[in-house]
């Protein structure tokens, strides 16, 4: 009898023990500009990838399998960097969140690595691509070891990437217009994140027999470009190459098909990899191009099964932000080598891994950088062709479409 | 360059000035300090733009009726907000800086923070000494002219405009001789509502649509309303214009420079300022004297 009551005693306080290991969620907060479209995106992408963690039982924490919870929150960093701040101390101190995924302004994202590196925490980028984030690391790889950059590639490797695709319409406009040397006009708004890519364009373009006619930087919220585009009209471009992240990236694309320029814009355009970009240029926005993450063709084998099932569940195509979700896998790939969510244990084996996910086949440099290789982390190019968003870049990829020039 | 620069400062000036009438009626004639100004113009764009996209209604509906909304909705703000507090300047700027704040956050809350389009009203473009020139900005400078002679008129050939500019001038005397200054003051902002209105639906589909579109727009406004002269209608055009003017010439002589257009308009303000603190045109008051 006393043995019998032993035994059940035990027995209940062992189950209890395991109840309660398995019901410690692993809380991952998912930082973004919640109000708006970067912010949505980093939040779809997280339950996209917590759904189908958690209907597979979890992620395997050494014996036991433990779910995910993403915490929302809402860094408001378009607004204002001390939002962002204050969101993500809230998130570390009242949350107790185990990991930190997503950011999209570069400003806000600098002053959140050092919350995040202050208090030892992973902190996985998955939106800003300025050079410091990980400079930071080779300065002081102890302290800045636990940041980790999973989209977009920095802002020189965009600029490869820019060239690559700058490269083959170039080439077009020699066959299809009969000329030898392509003028270029560089419209870029004034950011930090432009000053280096500006340079690195001026620089190069002739030596890709191209000429630059030019360099206007109106304010990343212009509402008008209408002087700025009848001086490149003037200066007879065939391309306006865009370095725009803002709201002046729909009133270029507007401007330009009501006044029907012979130009076609191409490059960097934030705003028109977005689906409401259409909608927002009142229809006239033909032929704008832009380099994107995401598209229905196959750039890694998930590429198509996850855009087809966050269309399904949202409604609208992702955006590059969405990209929370191979964080998420990242995250969960890392933890199931280690067995534990460790964070120092968990550094060594991200920096050796190569992680097919749906937005690209990521491996990581010393600096903590995503390595850059066309068709693997180079991103796509799509461009609006009457009414949608077509992708024509990199031709390896199966799904390509033509390039299409305004007549 | 010099046709450039010639119709992109006529063209951007017209959309300045049609808004600047508007500011200067109530800023300038009428001396309220009406921050929400941009505020209730960046409600009419969302209006038209609800009626419009949203709701399919014909353009020939939708433009009246999201003015005629627009105006309703500034009466009644006009008094439960603005009336009781008048005769207190401070307390108005601070009023009205919340009416617009409450108005941006609502709008944020309902429509999102994404940037949305309107369709023109007339698609196309003409070329206007070589330069092209979107329609729709050709029925700006068609409206300014209607509605800045439809001011003009309002002001100095009827009774109501006479009263306004006699309550602008001295509120104790004009109430002594029997106008009744609080119903000029709610018609007074009432027609400069309607002004705002106006410029929100004929320029909206010039610019994007986004619930911070009224920030930019003020700081600009304030700027050609002082340059011209607070109490002028004419100041606040030749202000416009030369507004226009300048960010014109600074896009085409430093193209790199073309953020700071907005930098180099402000500081043409500061400079006429202080050579001329009433500005180019101003009515000065007496008590401000």
């Amino acid at each position: 009898m006393k043995l019998n009551r032993w035994a059940t005693t035990l027995g209940a306080l062992a189950l209890l023990a395991a109840g309660s290991a398995a019901a410690q969620n692993i809380k991952i907060g998912i930082l973004g500009p919640m109000a708006f479209v970067q912010g949505e995106n980093h939040w779809a992408g997280a339950e996209m990838a917590r759904d189908e963690i958690n209907k597979a039982g979890g992620i395997q924490v050494g014996a036991s399998k433990r779910q995910i919870e993403i915490v929302k929150v809402d860094t408001n960093e378009l607004q204002s960097v001390p939002d962002a701040t204050n969101a993500i101390e809230r998130a570390i101190s009242r949350d107790k969140v185990d990991f930190l995924i997503g950011g999209f302004r570069s400003e806000a994202v600098l002053a959140m690595q050092e919350v995040a590196m202050d208090n030892k925490k992973l902190f996985l980028g998955a939106g800003a691509a300025d050079a410091k984030l990980c400079d930071n690391v080779t300065k002081d790889y102890e302290r800045y070891k636990y940041w980790f950059r999973v989209t977009p590639t920095k802002s020189a490797d965009l600029a490869r990437s820019l060239f690559a695709v700058l490269g083959s319409i170039g080439a077009q406009i020699r066959t299809d217009l009969k000329k030898e040397v392509p003028k270029v006009a560089i419209l870029s708004e004034k950011a930090a994140w432009t000053e280096a890519l500006v340079k690195a364009v001026q620089d190069t373009l002739p030596k890709m027999k191209m000429e630059v006619v030019g360099t206007w930087a109106p304010s990343p919220l212009a509402t008008d470009v209408t002087a700025e585009l009848s001086a490149i009209k003037r200066a007879n471009a065939d391309i306006v190459f865009t370095i725009v992240s803002g709201p002046m990236g729909i009133v270029l694309g507007r401007q330009m098909g009501e006044l029907q320029l012979s130009a076609v814009a191409f490059g960097i355009n934030v705003e028109a990899q977005k689906d409401g970009f259409w909608q927002a240029t009142a229809g006239k926005g033909n032929y704008v191009s832009t380099l994107d993450t995401f598209s229905e063709v196959e750039v890694t084998p998930k590429t198509v099964p996850f855009v087809k099932a966050f269309k399904e569940r949202f409604k609208k195509a992702p955006t590059y932000n969405a990209a929370t979700y191979d964080a998420i896998s990242i995250l969960r790939v890392a933890i199931e080598q280690a067995g534990s969510i460790d964070a120092d244990k968990l550094v060594p084996l991200i920096e050796k891994m190569e992680h097919v996910g749906s937005a690209a086949v990521a491996t990581w440099d010393k600096s903590h950088d995503l390595i850059w290789a066309v068709g693997k982390t180079s991103g796509i190019a799509v461009q609006w062709q009457d009414g949608k968003k077509v992708a024509f870049w990199p031709p390896q990829v199966k799904g390509m479409q033509p390039f299409k020039m305004p007549n | 360059m010099f046709q450039d620069i010639l119709v992109s400062g006529l063209v951007n000036g017209g959309v300045y000035a049609l808004l600047a009438i508007g500011f200067s009626l109530i800023f300038g004639v009428a001396r309220i300090v009406n921050i929400a100004h941009t505020a209730f113009y960046m409600l009419a764009s969302y209006a038209l733009y609800g009626l419009l996209v949203i709701g399919g209604m014909p353009l020939v509906l939708a433009i009246p009726l999201a003015v005629v909304a627009v105006v309703a909705l500034s009466l009644v703000c006009y008094k439960l907000v603005i009336e009781p507090v008048r005769q207190h300047e401070s307390a108005v700027l601070i009023a009205t800086i919340a009416l617009a704040l409450i108005f941006q956050e609502s709008l944020l809350v309902s429509f999102g923070g994404s940037f949305l389009g309107i369709p023109a009203a007339v698609d196309g473009f003409v070329s206007v000494l070589g330069v092209r020139v979107s329609n729709q900005r050709l029925i700006i400078l068609v409206v300014v002219a209607a509605t800045l002679a439809a001011t003009w008129f309002l002001l100095y050939r009827t009774k109501l405009g006479l009263a306004i500019r006699a309550s602008a001038n001295d509120q104790e005397i004009a109430n002594l001789m029997g106008m009744n200054v609080n119903r000029v003051a709610m018609l007074t902002v009432g027609i400069s509502v309607a002004l705002a209105a106006i410029a929100g639906v004929v320029v909206a589909p010039v610019f994007v649509v986004d619930p911070l579109m009224w920030l930019s727009p003020l700081v600009t406004m304030l700027a050609i309303v002082v340059l011209g002269g607070l109490g002028s209608l004419k100041g606040s055009l030749i202000g416009a214009f030369i507004i226009g003017y300048v960010e014109a010439i600074t896009v085409f002589a430093v193209p790199s420079g073309a953020f700071l257009k907005g930098a180099v308009a402000l500081s043409i303000m500061v400079i006429v300022l202080l050579i001329r603190p009433e500005g180019l045109f101003g009515v000065v008051f007496e008590e401000e004297r």
